[in-house]
């Protein structure tokens, strides 16, 4: 079954057709990239998918459920998280904190229980602490824990990022140029936590990037977008070897 | 290593608050120590109530600019309505029940109505963001003070009657009573305003404050403020906590509003005490004392209020000096010179307990590998 099914996706800004037809079938545990020269309209495919735009036509499924047109809050609610292309962390809150945000919606103990420090704050704290710490080793943050977010070294803020976006408990991941500014070496390690995340928690991934190193690595199909319209969708090794592509990153 | 970092951690704000409690109390016994001795001027035995409000008012601002991190130049508007509410309950049920009780319910009801308050006007300036929500909020205040000023209710034996003109166009009858006299404001409100009520009040709003910012919804706000995009990507209802915020901080505003009304036998809404320049006076002592930093807004509203007064000859430059030092205060807040010393104490002081926690935490990471 199909955990993500987008069609007919379009939007425009005043006279630009910014993202134009687009298609996409996502299966679940699948690692899914999506790439094309700069403007094509990556991110902007992100923001329709996470309620930051509504699209002006076209139909998102998240589980055959119609998502289309919510907002932000519940599209997270229904399962999308994802990250940004320039880091957004809460900076003046701890690492900790910060995953903890993503687990907000999980331990909803009340606002008074909060305030009166009633059991339930106790004992939920202890679970979101735990939980969060967890999330943290997976992702070798957990010494840094009590740092502020914004004193982390740049590798580590999208390590941080991609760890806040699980805890938000989310079926579909979305990652916005994970790989951007990282070294060879970071990259490598980036594809690794990819792959781990995949696989232990039985994630969905889609990723826009432009490394394609990460890209040939670790997608299995790719989707190339030029102009705001799908270039061509397939397996990564064909999509790659399209003459299509070649020209559109490389020009004539 | 979990429980390790996590017991870390709860016991570091724990400590913190403790202090800011501890603080206030130990201030309080010094200050009553200081007046059964007879050590203290009538003077300063007057500032003791006044100190109570602005240490509130500076520490509900911080809430809204420090926690929140929007702007506002309101406070006193919400300071106003409290007072207003607040001793209209005691004037209209002066009597009727004992003291204590009635003094207790008219903050309660000073703390609803301002939170109400902070709610109606929070939902259309909080969609504004930065400077355009300070002015808004500016002009949201002088319209609550403006209207205040015009507001005429009267009682009378056939119940309450409402006027925004003047006390004769109520109609009142011949054993009616003015309760709210326009531009007069209340007189007569009961002295129940003291020291110990004031203290009792900050500790209160410490524990709310201090215990919802480090709660799922005080995280959820600061989220917000760090930044909107993100915390809205990870499903935090910017709108819900927003208006949280707000309308804490408003109710608390207004909780300081009504020991204001029941410290002065006459109530009047004047620039002075409800207008912009309080407001702004406010603002000045959460700047001063730190944005965002709850004990440092305490510190510098009881030392901002102090200052004048032991000055007291310079006291017509209040204001001046309030000017000047809000501008130091942002020089020394923003040039890249003070903000690296500031590093460099910080580093100094606090660097040794933070490679200590780190070292014990991975301490006990290797002897748990050991164990495996």
């Amino acid at each position: 079954m199909a955990l993500l099914e987008v069609k007919n996706l379009t939007i425009s800004f005043g006279g630009l057709r910014a993202v134009d037809d687009f298609q996409l079938t996502i299966k679940k545990g699948q690692l899914y990239g999506l790439i094309g020269p700069n403007g094509a309209g990556k991110t902007t495919v992100f923001n329709l998918l996470t309620g930051v735009y509504k699209p002006d036509e076209g139909i998102i499924r998240l589980e055959d459920k119609d998502i289309t047109g919510l907002k932000t809050i519940e599209i997270n609610k229904a399962g999308i998280a994802r990250t940004f292309q320039n880091i957004r962390l809460f900076k003046e809150l701890s690492v900790l904190d910060n995953v903890k945000v993503g687990l907000h919606n999980s331990y909803p103990y009340h606002t008074l229980e909060g305030i009166f420090r009633l059991p339930g704050y106790y004992r939920m704290e202890k679970e979101m602490n735990e939980k969060a710490m967890e999330l943290l080793k997976v992702f070798d943050l957990d010494q840094e824990a009590d740092y502020l977010a914004a004193n982390l070294p740049y590798g580590k803020q999208r390590k941080l990022e991609i760890a806040r976006a699980l805890a938000t408990d989310p079926k579909l991941l979305l990652l916005d140029e994970p790989a951007a500014g990282m070294n060879p070496n970071e990259t490598g390690e980036l594809m690794d936590t990819i792959r781990f995340v995949r696989k232990e928690f039985d994630m969905t991934v889609l990723l826009i990037e432009h490394d394609m190193k990460l890209v040939s690595g670790i997608c299995e199909e790719l989707t190339v977008l030029n102009f705001g319209r799908i270039l061509t969708q397939g397996k990564t090794a064909d999509v790659l070897n399209d003459p299509q592509v070649i020209t559109a990153y490389l020009g004539e | 290593m979990n429980k390790m970092n996590t017991k870390l951690k709860l016991s570091k704000t724990a400590k913190s608050n403790a202090i800011t409690y501890l603080m206030v109390i130990v201030v309080y016994l010094i200050v009553q120590i200081l007046l059964a001795g007879g050590h203290v001027s009538s003077l300063m035995e007057g500032l003791l109530v006044p100190l109570c409000i602005y240490v509130m008012l500076a520490v509900s601002l911080n809430l809204t600019v420090g926690i929140l991190g929007e702007l506002s130049l309101g406070h006193a508007g919400f300071m106003c309505v409290g007072a207003f509410s607040g001793a209209f309950f005691s004037k209209c049920v002066q009597g009727a029940m004992p003291d204590g009780i009635r003094f207790f319910l008219a903050l309660v009801l000073g703390a609803v109505v301002a939170g109400i308050f902070g709610i109606l006007i929070g939902i259309p300036v909080l969609r504004l963001k930065g400077d355009y929500l300070a002015i808004v909020t500016l002009a949201f205040g002088e319209i609550i003070k403006n209207l205040v000023n015009v507001l005429y209710i009267g009682r009378d034996s056939d119940g309450f009657h409402f006027s925004m003109k003047d006390s004769i166009s109520l109609h009142l009858k011949e054993d009616g009573e003015v309760l709210i006299n326009g531009a007069q404001g209340i007189t007569g409100t009961p002295h129940d305003a003291g020291f110990t009520v004031g203290i009792i009040l900050i500790l209160l709003s410490l524990f709310i404050i201090l215990n919802l910012v480090h709660s799922r919804d005080g995280r959820a706000i600061m989220s917000i403020r760090d930044n909107r995009i993100a915390a809205e990507s990870v499903g935090i209802n910017i709108t819900k906590y927003k208006l949280m915020a707000f309308s804490i901080s408003a109710s608390i505003a207004g909780v300081a509003g009504v020991l204001y009304a029941h410290n002065l036998s006459t109530l009047t809404a004047l620039p002075k005490n409800f207008g912009y320049n309080m407001s702004i006076m406010i603002l000045v002592f959460v700047v001063l004392g730190g944005i965002g930093n709850i004990r440092g807004s305490i510190l510098s509203a009881v030392i901002l209020t102090l200052l004048p007064e032991l000055l007291r000859g310079l006291s017509d430059y209040r204001m001046l000096i309030y000017a000047v030092v809000l501008i130091v205060m942002m020089l020394f807040n923003w040039s890249p010179k003070a903000i690296e010393w500031k590093e460099r104490i910080k580093e100094k002081y606090f660097s040794g307990f933070q490679k200590k926690a780190v070292a014990e935490a991975s301490a006990v990471k290797t002897e748990k590998k050991e164990v495996k």
